[in-house]
């Protein structure tokens, strides 16, 4: 793969802002103003009590919604004043999701899900394209399962599918949101350790939305999000896995 | 397009038993829909068939005698009291050039001057009134198709022979070789051989219809080398009022298409047609409603699958394909089993019913209920399409 620069940024915030109901007396901002920058190698764990703004910030990174003032940046490009068409295919070729409950799409196999956002950029997978979802599988360690619809999978292998899928387009930035949420422990385990792997051998910055603090323990960086503000940003030593 | 070809095909996959049945249903409206347009074609067709195998399509005659009146001078009031003049028996000028002229053109196929007129048709005692018809029979076979219709004897006209209807010769008790008077008053009768009894199925035709030869019935009648019509046939029977006015412009003579004189039956058959029409587009309206509630249910059920693929870089526009293309396998399912099911239909009501008549199944109406019923899948589609690529990825995630 192409060589990436380490230290490159991936995501900047600037001043972000979020509210609803603009304009209307029960408008009530949710984010307010926020700065961050998140690197190539950064392994960001976001945490934060329920109604913090977590999962609203996670949607602005996403692309999934606009915030109200502010400006993000990602791969150095502002994004706000995007169309929404622009904003998709910057969506699918840039960041990769994880969500809490896998969201693999039932009638297509693993092995589809996987190839499932190069297909819906660019059509008809060629070979490359079957090998490099095969091989993500392998890496997941689901090479047997690659035929199989997600109801005939597991838990913790329908997220691992939900991660090797979110890697196939070699993204900039993998967002999770709470990807752990509902596995028991050896399958939290297993899947972190693939989103550390990622992080390193394909120099893809993850932004990881939890609040399991033995997760975010494992992060080499935690931002604590309250009230709609960083309270705290630390970069730490993580423990051994 | 191959993407969102495929995951409209996979999700209609998984879908089945809703699949399966939304299809079922449009098949059974496309099916109604064939079955019944064919065999209200095929009864219309029948019945102009029937109708048109007693007439011309278009008959020409010298045109109406009107009173002259004198213009008035200006600034002088006119007040008439008129008397309607007696349109009495008369020859169309010049008939054998108008004939002649007629046989030239190419919408017209076939073309037989007549001269017909009143008489009474004399058994010993008994009298009937008849419509006496002289013909050369050679053409007019070629317009009204008599010798098809014989039941005894022979179709045979001229030298003293007259071919009469089945009714007429009840009625006067006649046989094939009897002796016929035909009394066309004042005085000019004539006897003749009856050589052939037809029987058209039309009452009228068969109680007073007496074809004679041509001269001997101008004689009879008094008009010596005249002839009072012309009957015509034309290739495409539809086009017979249009064909009609371009005769009326070019001959200056009276001009009449089956159509005007048929217009009651002409009414009748376009008032079948609308409602046909009416059953149709109630029937297809509610096969695209079928379609739409479908549709609409399936994005519901499918509202957290359409927001992660939304997430993972699906455009509106790929959204709103997905279940467009949806929507047209549907129509094109449905209308295929649909056509062939209308068509077992034709074909059942052609082998095991009634067999009064014969619907013929166009092919032509296939594909275009087909194309139809594909159409309107992909229009009932619009809405939850619109629905779909609507939906805020956001939300549709955390949809449960």
């Amino acid at each position: 793969m192409p060589e990436r620069d380490a230290n490159q940024e991936v995501l900047r915030l600037e001043g972000l802002r979020k509210s609803y109901n603009a304009g209307q007396p029960t408008e009530a901002e949710v984010l307010h103003g926020l700065d961050f920058q998140l690197g190539r190698q950064d392994f960001a764990a976001l945490v934060g009590t329920s109604g913090s703004g977590k999962s609203t910030l996670l949607n602005l990174i996403g692309l999934l919604d606009r915030p109200s003032a502010g400006e993000l940046y990602l791969l150095s490009e502002p994004t706000t004043a995007m169309d929404e068409q622009r904003r998709t295919a910057l969506r699918g070729s840039t960041i990769g999701f994880v969500f809490q409950f896998h969201h693999l799409i039932q009638a297509f196999t693993a092995l589809e899900n996987v190839l499932m956002p190069w297909m819906l950029a660019h059509g008809k997978p060629g070979r490359a394209e079957l090998e490099l979802g095969r091989s993500l599988l392998a890496e997941v360690g689901l090479q047997q399962f690659m035929q199989r619809k997600p109801d005939e999978l597991s838990g913790g292998q329908q997220q691992r599918v939900a991660v090797a899928r979110a890697l196939i387009m070699r993204p900039a930035l993998l967002l999770a949101d709470e990807p752990t949420g509902n596995l028991d422990s050896k399958s939290t385990a297993e899947v972190f350790a693939l989103f550390r792997r990622f992080n390193v051998e394909f120099g893809c910055a993850v932004l990881l939305v939890t609040h399991d603090s033995r997760l975010s323990e494992k992060c080499d960086r935690v931002v604590s999000l309250e009230d709609g503000r960083i309270v705290s940003d630390v970069f730490q030593k993580a423990s051994i896995l | 397009m191959w993407i969102e070809w495929t995951i409209a095909v996979r999700f209609l996959r998984e879908g089945r038993t809703q699949s399966a049945l939304i299809v079922i249903g449009i098949a059974v409206g496309v099916a109604v829909i064939v079955f019944l347009t064919a065999l209200i074609m095929g009864l219309q067709s029948n019945i102009i068939q029937r109708t048109l195998g007693t007439q011309a399509h278009i008959k020409i005659s010298a045109p109406d005698e009107v009173n002259l009146r004198l213009p008035s001078p200006e600034e002088t009031v006119q007040l008439v009291l008129e008397t309607k003049r007696a349109q009495r028996l008369r020859s169309i000028n010049n008939w054998q050039q108008v004939r002649d002229l007629l046989d030239t053109l190419p919408e017209v196929t076939a073309v037989s001057p007549v001269i017909s007129g009143p008489a009474f048709a004399r058994r010993g005692e008994a009298l009937a009134s008849v419509a006496l018809i002289g013909i050369d029979s050679e053409r007019y076979r070629r317009i009204i198709p008599i010798q098809d219709n014989i039941v005894y004897g022979q179709f045979r006209v001229g030298a003293d022979d007259a071919v009469i209807g089945n009714r007429l010769a009840t009625d006067l008790g006649l046989r094939v070789g009897d002796k016929l008077r035909l009394d066309a008053g004042q005085g000019r009768d004539g006897v003749v051989n009856v050589a052939g009894i037809f029987e058209l199925g039309v009452r009228d035709l068969d109680a007073r219809q007496v074809y004679i030869d041509l001269k001997q019935a101008q004689s009879l009648l008094d008009l010596p080398g005249a002839a009072t019509l012309i009957d015509i046939t034309v290739g495409d029977i539809f086009r017979a009022e249009q064909v009609a006015d371009r005769l009326g412009r070019l001959t200056g003579l009276k001009v009449e298409s089956w159509m005007e004189t048929n217009a009651q039956l002409m009414n009748a058959l376009r008032s079948q047609s609308l409602s046909t029409q009416m059953i149709s587009g109630f029937v297809a309206l509610s096969v695209a409603l079928g379609i739409a509630s479908v549709l609409s249910v399936s994005v519901v059920q499918r509202t957290r699958e359409i927001g992660i693929l939304r997430a993972m870089g699906t455009s509106r526009r790929q959204m709103l394909i997905v279940f467009l293309i949806q929507g047209a396998l549907f129509g094109l399912a449905g209308s295929l089993i649909g056509g062939i099911s209308g068509c077992a239909l034709v074909w059942a009501f052609n082998t095991f019913g009634p067999r009064l008549f014969f619907i013929p199944v166009d092919l032509l109406l296939l594909l275009f209920a087909s194309a139809l019923a594909t159409l309107t899948g992909v229009i009932s589609a619009a809405i939850p399409a619109r629905s779909a690529a609507g939906l805020d990825p956001v939300e549709a995630i955390r949809h449960a």
